[in-house]
């Protein structure tokens, strides 16, 4: 049975990473789970959700929460490159006291520019260390678009003025897994918007290794810890679809599991913020909502410990986990439809666009979704 | 003989900030250089959008003030367009903002600024009990300090120092340093508060995103307004503000207010934040309309450290000049003139103090030519510094009665007069009173919403751009790190020009063409360092401008446009903040 094999490969992958030796002896996530104030019950809860997050079977859940008792094998050096710091923002956002933040505390978090209190040499010197010390098996995690190649040096770093290039291709070099945190190292971000003045580009552009990319400006910090979790699981690269994104976490369209679905279906739009349609929580696509060409979980998991998202804050998707969506997603409060500039298509039309953009993804519907961007187009008002 | 020493990356800031000072034998900085080390150009990339795209793309400036350029881009285009928002709007607009500044002070004291003043090794020799008393000292309510509390910190804090590889982000640090002055007690306290504000944060956070929709990064504005009408018209979705925001302001009360009478008791006496600032020149612009016509702080400039007079800002006074900075035209020129293209010249070999005290060979700047991504603003001239310490200053020169009487207060509290608010402590001390303001009055802002509801839902202002007109516009105001000012020039419904004026860059800008230096440079000059290889007190008092290096160096004007027929509007003052 399928559902078994792959129960044995994740339980003899967990043994195997059981062997490994631990960071600290001394503690362990199941004994900190305690000193928290979690019982067991309330962590294999989490631990279920976690699972359904990353759509396995319920069987799994076991699995899952062994996974998280692993975290200690994990030494974590994060690397900031042209970047905003917002993904940053975003992990530190991580809900306290969840087993989220928990998973944080827990795993060794070697470097990470914006939280250690070493700087100078003394910074600079962690890194090598981690890099060393943990050779093989320490995860990477870099925020931040690359300058590359003739341009490297729009960024450098430390005494030696090494550019961020070849920072990030030196920590790669030994890192058990490599993950492009946000849409900056996933698809090069907001700097390599045309006409890309510092050459900036993604991670996996600039390293030979493979990459899991977690775009999102910023992601969240669920998809975040899945991500984590889910190679501790397998040990391999998650499935992952056409972008590198693991499939748990972008395989499904904003759009499916959107609140204001049922709104769309029914043809009730909101015509210009602040009528009574935006009152009344119609649908946002008129507005330009680009949830319909957008894979991600926001509307399910939401931000800020389930506090809001932007479509209920009645604001459009803006597509940020989509590569080049600054430049493929035209005019933020239209429909995709109406372009005004250059985009990275050529300027093609609504439908061309959309056909790039979900590339191989886009089911049935998405052709449904594009035709009705071209009669919104034609039936909108001239203001 | 003198040596150079480099502090490269200066972490826990947002960006890439690189520090070189001269160190004379007696371990004074004979001479400092600031030199940010990333560049990415967001205004060419701007050049050509459509305006409604920019403010969610200068959104992506910095993700740690991450309203602060949505919304002062949002402004500029608002103010280019004759837009003026609704009543409502303005006031969801403040909340946000509000929400934005209770978040960003208390992390960055805590989080970025906070084990330059706590020795967390210290703490583990604390007696939790008398802590526990000792807090009671600096406030009457003190929060996370009874004495269990303080015994979890401490071994939580405990397991991670018995393995000096579990240290983590807390590894290799200056721990120790002469320079702490904190008893083990009072830094027991403070690290019980780095934990809860870590917690807190996240509540800051999710007051923005109840608006917002998310944080980092919100995204509820419109040109015109606010989206969020739903939330603003369910009282539960009110309350849930209510509440959050008062859980936040209690932090700030008797956490935040109480560490800060602390560390001023502990480090008045302290020769390397106390010294003479380089410049003593401020700016501030007015921020938070909290009812109409009534903003919580003011505008103004104070000149040379004289807390007698405030002046006036004229927007023309305003230039930006690249002698030493990596672009091509070195001259002084209003940001609507500006012409700039990358010039890359790089680092020269040279040997500087290395990790263990010895020469060793690295890259360093050419401070004869150009080393930094940050251009040297100036006002009329001269620099200025921005930030929570001139608003308060200007506010306060200014008669502001509301600014008055909470520095009134907390000098008294403190037993130090005034002009010790101009300093590395005093920096840091406004930052937390800026909070504190903010903290007690926002909630005037969520009542007049309120009020304003019950006769008048409108939330959004509707508008046209018409693609055969010009149009001009900035918006201007002060955010956690000092005045911000985003301006653009719209050209055939696109964006012709764009250009932000950004706090960070005021602070840490390069010398200019007669050498003059900016805040950071100038501060660090005369500061004597005890051990070269642990260069705590540059850090302390960088750290203490907040820098937020990605905001500052953004910065570039597209090449060549001469728009010197722009004129200021005059109606800007009373427009929309």
């Amino acid at each position: 049975m399928k559902d078994n094999s792959l129960f044995n490969k994740l339980s003899s992958r967990l043994d195997e990473l059981s062997n490994l030796p631990k960071l600290d002896d001394e503690v362990s996530i199941s004994k900190l789970i305690e000193e928290k104030g979690f019982s067991r019950r309330e962590f294999m809860g989490w631990a279920g959700a976690m699972t359904s997050m990353l759509m396995l079977p319920a069987s799994f859940t076991p699995l899952v929460a062994k996974a998280a008792e692993m975290a200690d094998r994990l030494p974590l050096v994060w690397l900031h490159m042209a970047e905003c710091t917002g993904c940053s923002e975003s992990l530190l956002r991580s809900a306290t006291p969840s087993i989220d933040s928990l998973i944080f505390d827990y795993i060794s978090l070697e470097y990470h520019e914006t939280i250690m209190a070493a700087a100078g040499w003394q910074a600079e010197q962690n890194l090598e260390h981690a890099i060393e010390k943990y050779k093989g098996r320490y995860i990477l995690m870099v925020e931040g678009g690359i300058p590359h190649g003739q341009s490297d040096y729009f960024l450098t770093l430390g005494a030696h003025a090494r550019t961020g290039e070849e920072i990030a291709v030196n920590a790669s070099e030994h890192a058990a897994a490599i993950f492009a945190i946000g849409t900056c190292s996933s698809f090069g971000g907001v700097q390599a918007a045309a006409p890309n003045p510092t050459n900036a580009t993604a991670l996996s552009n600039v390293i030979s290794k493979p990459v899991i990319n977690v775009p999102g400006c910023p992601p969240s910090e669920s998809n975040i810890v899945g991500t984590l979790l889910h190679f501790i699981l397998y040990g391999t690269l998650p499935a992952l679809d056409v972008y590198n994104r693991p499939k748990w976490a972008y395989g499904l369209r904003i759009h499916d599991a959107c609140e204001r679905r049922g709104r769309f279906d029914a043809g009730e739009f909101v015509q210009q913020f602040g009528d009574d349609g935006a009152k009344n929580g119609y649908c946002l696509y008129k507005v330009g909502c680009k949830g319909p060409y957008t894979f991600n979980n926001c509307s399910k998991q939401k931000f800020n410990q389930g506090t809001s998202w932007p479509v209920q804050a009645g604001h459009g998707c803006m597509g940020c986990s989509e590569p080049d969506f600054w430049d493929a997603m035209g005019i933020v409060h239209e429909p995709l439809g109406n372009r005004l500039y250059h985009t990275a298509f050529g300027g093609m039309g609504s439908d061309a666009t959309a056909d790039k953009i979900g590339r191989g993804i886009l089911t049935v519907t998405a052709i449904g979704i594009a035709a009705h961007a071209l009669i919104s187009v034609i039936k909108k008002p001239k203001d | 003989m003198s040596k150079r020493v480099i502090v490269d990356p200066i972490t826990r800031i947002e960006g890439h900030l690189r520090v070189e000072v001269i160190v004379g034998d007696d371990g004074v900085v004979e001479d400092a250089f600031a030199s940010s080390t990333l560049w990415r150009g967001l205004e060419v990339i701007a050049k050509g959008r459509d305006p409604r795209n920019i403010p969610l793309m200068m959104q992506r400036i910095c993700g740690v003030c991450t309203y602060s350029h949505y919304l002062k881009s949002t402004m500029a285009v608002e103010d280019a367009l004759g837009i003026k928002i609704p009543y409502n709007a303005e006031l969801v607009r403040t909340l946000m903002n509000a929400a934005l500044f209770i978040h960003d002070h208390p992390v960055h004291f805590y989080h970025l600024h906070g084990v330059d003043w706590v020795d967390i090794v210290s703490a583990l020799s604390a007696d939790e009990k008398k802590a526990s008393e000792l807090a009671f000292k600096y406030t009457d309510n003190p929060i996370g300090t009874g004495e269990n509390e303080l015994k979890k910190v401490k071994e939580t804090i405990a397991k991670f120092a018995k393995n000096p590889q579990g240290l983590g982000p807390f590894a290799n640090a200056y721990w120790g340093h002469k320079t702490f002055r904190f008893t083990p007690e009072q830094n027991l306290i403070a690290l019980s508060h780095y934990l809860k504000a870590l917690e807190m944060q996240r509540t800051a956070a999710q007051l923005m995103a109840i608006f917002g929709g998310k944080q980092p990064h919100p995204q509820s504005l419109a040109i015109g307004g606010v989206t969020c009408v739903m939330d603003i018209l369910n009282p539960a979705r009110m309350g849930e503000y209510l509440v959050k925001f008062q859980a936040m302001a209690d932090f700030i009360n008797n956490a935040y207010y109480a560490d800060i009478v602390m560390a001023v008791e502990m480090y008045k006496t302290e020769p390397s934040v106390m010294k003479p600032m380089g410049v003593k020149n401020f700016m501030a612009h007015k921020e938070f309309m909290i009812g109409r016509n009534e903003y919580l702080f003011d505008s103004g400039i104070i000149k040379d450290g004289d807390l007698s007079k405030v002046f006036d800002i004229d927007e023309d006074m305003i230039t930006e000049e690249a002698t030493h900075s990596w672009y091509k035209n070195d001259n002084p020129l209003h940001p609507y003139k500006g012409e700039t293209e990358p010039n890359y010249t790089g680092f020269v070999d040279g040997e500087t103090v290395g990790p263990d005290g010895k020469m060793v060979k690295t890259k360093q700047i050419d401070e004869t030519k150009k080393y930094s991504w940050i251009k040297s603003p100036r006002y009329n001239g001269e620099p200025m510094e921005v930030g929570p310490l001139a608003s308060i200053l200007v506010s306060y020169v200014r008669g502001n009665k509301k600014v008055q009487a909470v520095v009134g207060e907390f000098l008294a509290k403190t037993g130090v007069p005034a002009s010790a608010l101009l300093s590395t402590l005093g920096r840091t001390g406004a930052r937390m009173l800026q909070a504190k303001l903010i903290a007690d009055n926002a909630l005037v802002a969520f009542n007049n919403l309120i009020e304003n509801l019950k006769v008048d839902q409108e939330t959004c202002a509707t508008y046209t751009i018409d693609k055969d007109k010009e149009y001009h516009g900035r918006g201007i105001g002060d955010v956690p790190r000092g005045m911000l000012s985003h301006w653009i020039r719209i050209k055939n419904g696109v964006v012709e020009n764009y250009q932000a004026v950004v706090p960070s860059t005021w602070n840490a800008g390069p010398m200019d063409s007669s050498g003059v230096k900016g805040p950071y440079e100038a501060d660090l000059i005369g500061l004597k360092i005890e051990d070269l290889t642990q260069p705590l007190e540059i850090i302390r008092i960088i750290h203490s401008y907040d820098p937020c290096i990605a905001c500052a160096v953004h910065v570039m004007d597209t090449k060549g446009k001469t728009l010197s027929e722009y004129k200021v509007n005059p109606l800007y003052g009373g427009c929309s903040i």
